[in-house]
């Protein structure tokens, strides 16, 4: 028996899969619980919207305009009187759709596109760089306002040009991953089995490149809401009368001087929810790291 | 116990230390996670002013550790939890920072694997030496260089003054080494640590390493503590040796003797594994140590060996046997004199006692010498395989590179064709010709089974993908980590054409013919040692029944006791199935051991090609007998060294004629240089490319060449 | 061979600038479909558009208007605004301008400032502080500048009144005053960059850190301080170089948000006004313009790279 199973590997250590390790590193990682317990709360507001408000977020009162926090308006009111409470839970629902969605659209799109160019290489990988690089040169919140300038803005299309604009960056690193494995033999030996280009790049290299996809995806979606929420607060993003908070803050600013409450409690809210984000996708680099 | 530590360090301190390095009952350990596991257990060595020692081992046994340990340079999660280390009569782990600068700087010196990156390559050779001289001597700028030119000249570098001006990536490897080395030895100190300083260069370039360190020894009187895993480079350049398994010193003594007469059963395995000079396997099975390395840290209680040693009994198991004193030697064995007559694993238990059975059947029982290779035709039957003027040419920056150039041989059936050749010989590009990988220059013909065959694998059939297989070098890479072993070999069956449940069944008939057990099959790479990943490789080779294997390097990245059970399993599968195969590798012996006929490549061009025993014996190409020179084996210790002048020349910048002229030692003249030799038969199957008539090439060695020139600029 | 690595590195500008205007170009004309239309408005008479669409040449074929366009911008003609109908190019200027005071007051208070982070939480990596840094720049770095810059303009222009809220100074006013202005809004510029600097500053010292020259360097017999002067950070910082360069040049354009905020007359600021008015010459001539500083910015930190690794400079043998 010795003679037969000579130089065996020892049992593996646990019977654990690499999938339950990750999850219990995920469980005891703080700063991963904290963010998603962050942007749990959030998910919730937007999922519950004015089933949890305790006035209507889209009710004026005229007679009640710019009021202070009290007890009534715990958070004041706007110009319109609307309670600031109640739309602060409610804000964050589109752009709980918009920025992810626009991520998904981008994940996938620059996967795709980096496993293509890094895998085929030659003159496609050529151009598309060049492309990319020429893009890198313009700040994205540029591009973006000169797409929507010309598409007109709506939530489709602030899904799409994010979606498309975050494309390059992301199939740039895919690519970086996809071409450390081209070099390693086991394409080599996908190849000499007769296996296609396609089924080499989405059966061979895609499962050892999704990790990666997957935490920038995580790490994208922390900028696709600051993305968003910038973009809102110019006009170009969502647009009214969602009760967004880049919206709120971008109709009352001017009144800083003598209204803080109107921007200062959208502005915490937005940067509670990226900061969460942010968390999370630090919490999950940090266990995928492993 | 403080006491007595102290007790013993004063007398250390006080009187007259007459060793270089003493370590006493170390004891080292790394958090892993969040375990602690112990890499060192008891270890004590002492190495007295002047000798070399060697520290031998497989990967995982401890030895770089040590090596960390002596300079007190161990990893932040690694930490001494137990012993002492003395270097140069100073207590090392007491030192306060002040002094461990003091004792860094001039009383040890560590060279290690991979010198480029030893290198700061944004500084200049001739800065980075000076700041030796400027940290331990105080000297100042000029003096500095002067003493760095001094130590460059000292290591045979021919133009101190150029180098000194280089940058590190402008040299070559061999030059590297040689900066680094004289880099350490600046201060002569009292401790030279090398930590596989020749792991990865070239053989020639290695043995001029070796020679090197070997005189520096002798000239300057430091001491050395030689690390590797090489047994016959280690044999060469030290006085004494220890040998290290799992973190424990289970022998030690002089090297000659240590080696001729081993005394515990480890060391007796390690020896019998590695291919002797000259064997070949018709002679028999390569030797192999059953089981694993055990996890660092996990046999606590026995003797370290007893899982795997055939000698073991119940006493092995349940206590740990502590060093035993042999005169001179000292094993750490119940019973070392039981060691050499360890029964051997090759064979099978009845055959124990009898000699090795020879391979070749009865043609091979008939003779004395090696027998003739089995299945072999005498080259009348047409070759499965066969290339007329294969070539390469890449373009670097717009200038050719001709990797392989006019490559013409023919493979037969059952039989091994060994590649050798050192980097930039062109034999990893030749595989990727043969496998399709690369597209060859116009003008190149490669048949298989008599069919030509597409230049590329994707223009391949079925048919011809099946036949034509490669095992890799690095397990590591050659398999898909996110797949299963049996999707992994499943996979390749789609090739053979079988699903369902004839493939389920061939999968379990090739799991069981690489000795793979069924549990295996649903294990990840990450799962398995790395002989056993190269069986999933094999397997997955032979997945369709090739024809020919290109095997690249298959063992390379083996330890040894690994590595003759997977030459065994490919010399099986060979006489089984009767495959042939193209057999890439550096090491001669496991070349020899393998191969029926040996090729000999040197910058893209084929030089030799024969008998595999004519090969080795001569008359054989000068290059080669330059290579075989180099060779470390054990029992070669007499033999003096050919020698080469000058650096490999670029492939950008081939030579003309013929391309080894700037180097060899048997140049004619002029002719060398107008015009290329054309491939002279010199016996038997056997052809040599050289202006020199065959006869005249077996004639008496040549003398030593001059020192080495300086780099060619621009690398 | 610095000057063949200057031309080479130049020709490969220009071709990702000649690139970058065919994209903003096509991104100007083709997307909004039909240029009068987007200008005008969906209630607009179909025959004002065909008037607007032959007065702007937008009718004429595509490659003709592309080199028309570039023809004139290289030239220093960047066409005429639709909103203001006087030439562009005099915006552009002004605009950009004051966008790269603003940029080098940032620039050089975040590249310090995240360098000396980033190495500082190299070396003590692994521990509590390196992964607060980490965090912290993080964390920072994802906050919009909106939002710091509101809580700042709260903080330090409505309730302490320190500094102005906005960057809009008087006429004629001198440097120092100038500068005052400007430190409310680049304080969030520094905030939302020194995590993005102070990141591939640790990577690059951390790899320095565990490289073997520096373990040869330790063992020589060097003290610390003199092996991370020596031997780490030139190594650790070739990286950073990179970065500084996209950096520049987003903080040279891509300020929108600031600008707009503290209502300063940036580029960014000037752009986003054109998108609103849909006023597409000055809007692709801006965006154009950014591309270049960017595009300039990334050829001296190639240069600098170059100077400071020699493997860079003789083309890799």
């Amino acid at each position: 028996m010795s003679a037969l199973s000579a130089s065996a590997a020892p049992p593996a250590a646990a019977a654990r899969s690499r999938a339950a390790e990750r999850l219990h590193a995920a469980l005891r990682s703080p700063t991963l619980i904290s963010g998603a317990a962050i942007l749990g709360f959030w998910i919730l507001c937007a999922l519950l919207g004015s089933r949890i408000t305790p006035l209507d977020p889209y009710a004026d009162d005229l007679l009640a305009t710019l009021a202070p926090p009290s007890a009534a308006h715990w958070f004041g009111t706007d110009q319109l009187g609307r309670d600031i409470f109640s739309r602060v839970i409610v804000g964050a629902r589109d752009i709980l759709i918009v920025a992810p969605l626009a991520t998904l659209l981008g994940t996938v799109l620059g996967t795709a596109l980096g496993l293509a160019i890094g895998y085929v290489r030659g003159a496609l990988d050529d151009t598309v760089s060049r492309v990319i690089e020429a893009l890198q040169a313009l700040p994205l919140v540029i591009v973006a306002l000169m797409a929507l300038a010309a598409v007109g803005t709506s939530n489709v299309t602030v899904v799409l040009v994010i979606g498309f604009v975050f494309t390059p960056l992301i199939a740039r690193t895919v690519r970086s991953a996809v071409l450390i494995e081209s070099e390693l033999d086991y394409v080599a030996a996908a190849r000499l089995r007769g296996d296609g280009t396609l089924a080499v790049m989405f059966i061979e290299i895609l499962p050892n490149v999704l990790p990666i996809a997957v935490v920038e995806m995580t790490v994208r979606l922390g900028y696709a809401i600051f993305f968003v929420a910038s973009l809102s607060f110019l006009g170009f993003g969502i647009q009214p009368p969602s009760a967004d908070w880049g919206i709120a803050i971008a109709e009352n600013y001017s009144l800083i001087g003598s209204y803080w409450w109107t921007v200062l409690f959208d502005a915490a809210a937005t940067a509670s929810l990226v900061v969460g984000v942010n968390l999370v996708a630090d919490g999950l680099e940090s266990v995928f790291e492993t | 116990m403080s006491s007595a530590r102290t007790h013993g360090g004063e007398l250390e301190r006080g009187g007259a230390a007459d060793h270089a390095l003493r370590i006493e009952h170390l004891e080292v350990a790394f958090r892993i996670g969040r375990r602690e596991r112990r890499v060192l257990s008891d270890l004590s060595l002492a190495i007295r002013r002047g000798e070399s020692y060697g520290l031998v081992g497989e990967s995982g046994c401890g030895k770089s550790t040590v090596a960390l340990a002596a300079t007190r340079y161990l990893a932040r999660n690694g930490r001494v939890s137990g012993g002492r280390i003395l270097v140069d009569g100073q207590d090392l782990l007491s030192l306060a920072p002040r002094e461990l600068r003091r004792l860094r700087a001039r009383s040890v010196a560590m060279v290690y694997q991979d010198p480029g990156r030893a290198l700061n390559p944004s500084m200049r050779i001739g800065r980075q030496m000076a700041e030796v001289f400027e940290v331990a001597a105080g000297l100042g700028g000029r003096a500095a260089l002067e003493r760095a030119a001094e130590m460059l000249a000292r290591v045979q570098i021919a133009s101190p003054e150029r180098v000194l001006h280089n940058y590190p990536h402008e040299l070559s490897g061999g030059m590297q080494q040689r900066v680094v080395i004289a880099m350490a030895l600046s201060m002569n100190p009292a401790l030279l640590i090398l930590d596989e300083p020749t792991t990865g260069l070239d053989a020639t370039v290695e043995a001029e390493v070796l020679e090197l360190i070997a005189r520096l020894h002798a000239e300057l009187g430091n001491s050395i503590l030689f690390i590797g895993h090489n047994l016959p480079v280690v044999a060469r350049v030290c006085d004494r040796v220890g040998v290290l398994y799992a973190g424990e010193l289970v022998e030690e003594g002089p090297a000659a003797s240590v080696f001729a007469d081993p005394r515990h059963p480890y060391t007796v395995g390690l020896l019998r594994c590695i291919p002797g000079y000259g064997t070949s396997k018709n002679q028999g099975r390569l030797e192999t140590i059953p089981g694993f390395l055990p996890s660092p840290g996990s046999s606590g209680g026995q003797c370290v060996f007893a899982e795997r040693c055939a000698n073991a009994t119940g006493r092995c198991r349940s206590e740990a046997p502590p060093p035993v004193d042999l005169g001179g030697r000292l094993s750490r064995c119940f019973y070392p004199e039981r060691a050499p007559a360890l029964p051997r694993q090759g064979a099978t238990p009845e055959e124990s006692r009898a000699p090795p059975v020879p391979r070749g059947g009865a043609q091979a029982a008939q003779g004395g010498g090696p027998a003739a290779p089995y299945a072999v035709s005498d080259g009348a039957a047409p070759p499965i395989l066969r290339t007329r003027n294969l070539s390469k040419t890449y373009r670097v920056s717009g200038k050719p590179l001709q990797a392989v150039k006019g490559v013409s041989l023919d493979l037969w059936a059952g039989e091994t064709l060994g590649l050798v050749g050192e980097s930039g010989s062109g034999k990893s590009s030749l595989a990727k010709l043969l496998l399709g990988l690369a597209a060859p220059d116009a003008g190149s013909e490669v048949e298989l089974a008599g069919e030509p065959l597409p230049a590329l694998a994707d223009e391949r059939g079925f048919e011809q993908l099946k036949s034509l297989q490669i095992v890799f070098q690095n397990p590591g890479s050659a398999l898909n980590r996110s797949q299963t072993v049996r999707r992994l070999i499943g996979r390749a069956l789609r090739l053979a054409g079988l699903f369902g449940r004839a493939r389920e069944a061939r999968l379990r008939e090739l799991a069981a013919s690489v000795r793979l057990t069924p549990r295996h099959l649903d294990e990840k790479p990450r799962q398995l040692s790395g002989g056993l990943k190269q069986r999933v490789g094999i397997a997955r080779a032979f997945a369709g029944g090739p024809r020919v294997v290109v095997c690249d390097e298959p063992t390379s990245a083996l330890d040894v006791s690994v590595q003759s059970a997977i030459l065994n399993l490919l010399v099986d599968l060979q006489a089984q199935q009767g495959v042939s195969y193209l057999f890439i590798s550096h090491d001669l012996n496991v070349v020899h051991y393998v191969s029926d006929r040996i090729a000999v490549l040197y910058l893209g061009r084929l030089l030799e090609i024969g008998p595999a025993q004519a090969v080795f014996a001569g008359p054989h190409h000068p290059y080669t007998a330059a290579l075989l020179s180099a060779n470390p084996g054990l029992e070669n210790r007499g033999r003096r060294r050919i020698r080469l002048s000058g650096e490999l020349p670029s492939a950008l910048n081939l030579p003309s004629g013929c391309v080894f002229h700037t180097r060899c030692p048997r140049k004619l003249g002029s002719i060398c240089e107008r015009e290329e030799p054309p491939l002279a038969p010199a016996g038997a199957r056997h052809a040599i490319r050289c202006h020199i008539p065959a006869a005249e090439l077996g004639a008496a060695r040549p003398a030593a060449a001059p020192p080495q020139d300086a780099p060619a600029p621009g690398g | 061979m610095i000057a063949r690595f200057l031309v080479k590195r130049a020709l490969l500008s220009l071709i990702t600038l000649a690139i970058l205007s065919v994209v903003v170009f096509l991104g100007g004309q083709l997307l909004p479909g039909d240029v009068g239309r987007a200008v005008l408005g969906p209630l607009a008479d179909a025959r004002a558009v065909a008037v607007f669409n032959h007065q702007v040449g937008a009718d004429r074929p595509l490659w003709i208007q592309y080199w028309d366009w570039i023809a004139h911008f290289l030239t220093g003609d960047m066409g005429e605004s639709f909103t203001f109908r006087a030439p562009v190019a005099p915006f552009i200027g002004a605009a950009l301008l004051n966008s790269l005071k603003l940029a080098a007051l940032a620039f050089v208070l975040v590249v310090p400032l995240g360098i000396a982070g980033g190495v500082w939480a190299a070396m003590r990596v692994g521990r509590w502080s390196d992964r607060a840094l980490v965090l912290l720049g993080q964390t920072l770095g994802v906050v919009p500048e909106f939002i710091s810059s509101i809580v700042l303009i709260l903080v330090f222009g409505v309730w302490l009144r320190w500094l102005p809220m906005s960057a809009d100074w008087p006429e004629g006013a001198g440097g120092l005053t100038q500068l005052r202005y400007l430190i409310l809004p680049s304080v969030p510029l520094v905030l939302v960059f020194f995590g993005y600097v102070a990141r591939v500053a640790r990577l690059g010292t951390i790899e320095a850190l565990d490289a073997d020259y520096t373990r040869t360097a330790i063992l020589k017999g060097l003290s610390m301080p003199t092996v991370i002067r020596r031997h780490v950070l030139r190594n650790a910082l070739l990286p950073t170089i990179t970065v500084t360069a996209s950096l520049l040049g987003y903080l040279a354009g891509g300020l929108v948000v600031i600008e707009t905020l503290f209502h300063y007359r940036g580029i960014g600021a000037l752009i986003y006004s054109a998108a609103r008015a849909k006023d597409f010459p000055m809007l692709e001539a801006g965006v154009l313009t950014v591309g270049a500083v960017y595009a300039l910015a990334s050829v001296a930190a190639d240069l600098l790279s170059a100077a400071l690794d020699p493997r860079l400079r003789s083309g890799r043998t």
